[in-house]
């Protein structure tokens, strides 16, 4: 944990000062009311890894509140319902939902209802319950879809992929903050998205859009792209391999 | 110490993989079963997806069925004839099963089509096994001589072939659909199919007892192996990494296992294996049964990129 507080103090420092000199060379410009940026750009999924911290700082030009949001890469979620039949559970009733992140986070200094309107968090998508997740079909009863989508949410939470509460972003004096963004082991690959958006007065001043990668590397990497594109020769190379550790371990033994 | 698998796309603790693969091994040596019966369920105790763990686990089987194999061979006693024509029925049978659980894939049904398999597969293997050995322990001084061979309307079957090394003469059909049952039972429960083929090859076909555990695992090779590429091919679900952790712990255990299992009475052994694949079965069961945390699931990505 040390060496990781170290290097973000680093890099906090580094900013605060490529940022005053900024601020100090154009006062006021509203392109950059708002600065932000990562630690890292990428997240590097390798052998021994178990999730991911990573690093958000900027700094806004003025006072305001600053609200973060993550989101990972969007694909269709099927939802399904089980009911009891004959004593077991089956999956019964299904619903498709289109496009649906897979990670999303946010982010305030401080609670969102004390800064921010409704209005803005519904437009902005802030917050799991303003998150706009729409079932496939068009037409389905209204009440159904949104069990299935609570439900969705919930499931997402469970496995960590959808965070529960807000997190913190700890403002460093006035003007220069810092979030953590926490990424689980079942992280989705993909390009994320971050939004910063900057409050004032209840309204939306400023927002500066961040792009990241979750990516395997190394040896996971090509795993998981051996597999997929090559699918017949992965197979066939599993069996040699089995084929040769079971001869192997046969020859041993015999010996030993 | 966590191991990221690449196709699972999990984390998991390195030595609980081997402890699960030493201790299944350990099994597999002491009652000479291929272990692929307990070692899925598992898998999918710990949080791997079911098809993955099926997968897996017939990749696997792949390894210690050569390494089984391969010691039976060099006594002789592997009808290679025999194997065959059980392999024929194995790979269609196989290659069905794959589509199978494909199909149900897609529909959101394989987790419980492959827990129902399991539940009543264990429940009649296990029951079997209890009542025998409880029996064979109490009448253990009297020994009554049985019948090999007996004559059902299956002796009247077309298609009649010859087996020297079995010295049977029966309709090849019979091994066929044999072969067949067990190859769509290994697709969809990620099992080499041991526990079910050896009863068939006794008691349904007549083998003698000395050729049919080698002969069994001689066609348990070709049909996981057809497995693990059909799986890798359509579902993309076979984890190298894990395999590889679960069969080098799983080898050293099932010679452990061995070794141990020729201390041991035949009977005894078989009471605590039935008690074992009852109890495996009674969790997932349960599980079934249990009214779940949450009715409502994600299911896993269908046409996953």
């Amino acid at each position: 944990m040390t060496p990781r507080k170290r290097t973000a103090i680093g890099i906090l420092t580094a900013a605060w000062a490529i940022a005053s000199a900024a601020l100090g060379a154009a006062p006021a410009a509203a392109a950059d009311d708002l600065v932000v940026d990562l630690s890292a750009p990428v997240v590097a999924i390798t052998t021994g890894f178990t999730g991911a911290d990573l690093l958000l700082f900027g700094v806004v030009s003025g006072a305001g509140d600053v609200v973060v949001v993550v989101r990972g890469p969007a694909r269709d979620e099927t939802v399904r319902r089980k009911q009891r039949i004959a004593g077991v559970w089956v999956n019964l009733d299904r619903i498709t939902f289109d496009q649906v992140p897979s990670f999303y986070a946010t982010a305030s200094n401080r609670p969102l209802t004390e800064f921010v309107t409704p209005e803005i968090l519904l437009d902005n998508q802030i917050g799991v319950r303003s998150l706009e997740l729409k079932a496939k079909l068009k037409g389905l009863d209204a009440i159904e879809v949104a069990r299935f989508r609570d439900a969705l949410v919930r499931n997402m939470q469970r496995q960590g992929l959808y965070a529960r509460e807000t997190g913190k972003v700890t403002f460093l004096g006035n003007r220069l903050f810092r979030t953590t963004i926490t990424f689980p082991a079942n992280v989705a690959t993909g390009s994320y998205v971050i939004d910063v958006y900057l409050v004032r007065d209840n309204k939306l001043i400023s927002w500066k859009t961040t792009l990241m990668t979750v990516r395997k590397f190394g040896f996971e990497a090509s795993v998981f792209d051996f597999a997929h594109r090559h699918s017949l020769a992965y197979g066939v190379l599993a069996i040699l391999i089995a084929a040769m550790a079971g001869w192997l371990a046969s020859a041993v033994f015999r010996r030993a | 110490m966590q191991i990221y698998l690449p196709i699972a796309e999990l984390s998991v603790n390195v030595f609980l993989l081997l402890g699960m693969g030493g201790g299944v091994g350990v099994l597999s040596g002491l009652f000479g079963v291929g272990g692929g019966f307990l070692m899925t369920p598992l898998l999918m105790f710990i949080g791997i997806p079911p098809a993955v763990a099926v997968a897996t686990e017939a990749n696997q089987i792949v390894a210690s069925s050569v390494s089984g194999v391969l010691a039976h061979w060099r006594r002789g006693n592997v009808d290679f004839k025999m194997g065959i024509v059980l392999l024929a029925g194995g790979v269609v049978g196989s290659s069905f099963g794959v589509w199978l659980f494909t199909l149900l894939r897609g529909i959101g049904q394989i987790d419980l089509v492959i827990k129902l398999s399991y539940v009543v597969f264990l429940t009649i293997i296990g029951g079997l096994m209890l009542s025998e050995s409880i029996r064979a322990v109490l009448r253990r001084r009297k020994q009554t001589p049985t019948k090999r061979h007996h004559h059902y309307w299956i002796h009247g079957l077309p298609l009649k072939m010859r087996f020297r090394k079995s010295r049977l003469y029966i309709s090849a059909l019979l091994p066929l659909a044999v072969g067949f049952i067990v190859g769509v039972l290994s697709a969809i429960m990620g099992v080499g199919g041991g526990f079910i083929m050896v009863p068939a090859m006794i008691y349904l076909l007549g083998m003698p007892t000395v050729v049919v555990v080698g002969t069994s695992l001689f066609q348990i090779i070709f049909v996981t192996a057809n497995v693990t590429v059909l799986q890798a091919v359509s579902n993309q679900t076979v984890d190298v990494v894990l395999a590889l952790l679960l069969l080098a712990a799983g080898v050293i255990g099932a010679q452990i296992g061995a070794r141990f299992g020729s201390r041991l009475q035949g009977e005894h052994l078989r009471g605590l294996l039935a008690v074992l694949v009852l109890t495996v079965c009674a969790k997932l069961t349960y599980d079934l049964v249990a009214t779940p945390e949450d009715i409502y699931s994600l299911t896993e990505l269908e046409g996953h990129s």
